[in-house]
């Protein structure tokens, strides 16, 4: 099924552009979520990061878009576009009326087995973590990757990968704890 | 231990907001083109995608490619405006060339009969001039109103050609009629609806206002719904 996506793209790239978004769309916002700790900035995170990958498509030849590993590259670009956000980032209040605003257009993040409140405040405590904490928590637990797919498309070493899980569900924990006590 | 690890997962679920995939395909610009369209008030330009037409203005499109007409089938692209410009500009749609319909026959029509500034703002805001007819909309008392691709003169050049008489309009306003009732039907009407015209000049009856034209016995048009709530 992958191949047949990256053939789409050789054959006509709007098109399969379109699948693209359509196969990936939920993955890669879903990944943006948690990596940014809320619902606004996932949406732009995502939309920002298919708008680059299409961009680069038009400048790849054939070759290299069979060779592709679309859901890795996706989750590479958009780790990118989340750093850049972060350099130019101000201390970041989240206003309350784009998270309601963003949640109104649509199920959200409500509607699940974990209430939307639950779900927020998972969020928020990921994003209290340390970047490559959080990376790695995300790209295991989040979006189910091996220590393998997560170590390489980090271009880490398993080993490392490995205890930044340890250390992110650590705090975590530690966090959840504490917040009970509170 | 496991709970927190099968609630990320869960977090791995959270759909993406309604609309998203459309807003990424028309962020990243796929599939999308323009032509020229040509008007009694001058050259346009329509850009459409995959989704529908997106906009219509005088400029010309930076990106997309230049197509050679329009698409066979017009749908519109309303996607990034608020469900109520949504609805005010649907509701637009169904008023049929060489009629107009008053701002708040639109806001009635839609469910928020006190929202008739907000339905000129909606309308003011219109990113399909032309296409969406927001110039069929005009206010009650028959002056033509604002008209955001051209002005008010625009308007009324647009209105004429359409055959919607826009001067006898004003002029049926300033005697003070705003419907127009026929004898031998007993139904009253918009003056441009489309019945109305066809009422002979002996049976044409004037109301200032729809309790005047109730009285009198005539029953609210079902094409042009002149009134509120006819039977109530």
């Amino acid at each position: 099924m992958k191949a047949e996506l990256n053939e789409r793209l050789v054959r006509d790239l709007d098109q399969g552009f379109e699948a693209m978004v359509r196969d990936y769309g939920q993955r890669l916002f879903a990944f943006a979520y948690a990596m940014s700790g809320n619902a606004a900035d996932a949406e732009e995170v995502a939309q920002d990061a298919f708008v680059r990958a299409h961009r680069a498509l038009r400048g790849y030849d054939s070759e290299r878009i069979r060779e592709l590993q679309v859901s890795a590259w996706l989750h590479r670009i958009a780790l990118n576009v989340l750093r850049n956000r972060v350099r130019r980032r101000q201390p970041r209040l989240v206003p309350l009326e784009a998270e309601l605003q963003v949640a109104d257009r649509g199920p959200g993040p409500e509607g699940q087995a974990l209430n939307r409140a639950a779900m927020r405040e998972l969020a928020r405590q990921l994003s209290e973590l340390p970047t490559p904490h959080r990376s790695a928590v995300v790209l295991r637990f989040v979006q189910g990757l091996s220590y393998q797919e997560a170590a390489s498309l980090l271009g880490q070493p398993e080993g490392t990968v490995k205890s930044n899980v340890h250390r992110g569900l650590a705090a975590l924990r530690r966090r959840r704890q504490l917040s009970e006590v509170i | 231990m496991e709970t927190l690890e099968r609630e990320l997962q869960e977090l791995g679920q959270v759909p993406a907001p309604r609309g998203f995939v459309n807003r990424v395909i028309s962020a990243a610009g796929v599939g999308e083109r323009y032509a020229e369209l040509e008007t009694v008030i001058g050259t346009f330009f329509v850009a459409w995608n995959r989704a529908g037409v997106t906009s219509v203005g005088r400029e010309r499109p930076e990106g997309g490619e230049k197509a050679d007409g329009l698409p066979r089938q017009l749908r519109f692209d309303l996607e990034g405006l608020t469900e109520f410009e949504q609805a005010v500009l649907r509701k637009t749609l169904e008023i049929p060339r060489g009629e107009v319909r008053s701002y708040s026959w639109v806001a009635r029509e839609i469910g928020r009969p006190r929202a008739v500034r907000a339905v000129g703002t909606a309308l003011a805001n219109n990113p399909i001039p032309i296409l969406i007819p927001c110039h069929r909309v005009v206010r009650s008392d028959g002056v033509i109103g604002q008209y955001g691709a051209g002005g008010p003169e625009a308007k009324r050049k647009i209105l004429d050609f359409e055959g919607a008489d826009p001067d006898g309009l004003a002029r049926l306003a300033r005697q003070g009629t705003r419907f127009l009732g026929s004898r031998t039907t007993r139904i009253f009407c918009l003056p441009t609806c489309n019945a109305a015209r066809r009422i002979q000049e002996q049976n044409r009856v004037p109301f200032q206002d729809e309790r005047a034209a109730e009285r009198a016995g005539y029953r609210p048009c079902s094409r042009c719904r002149p009134a509120a709530q006819a039977s109530a």
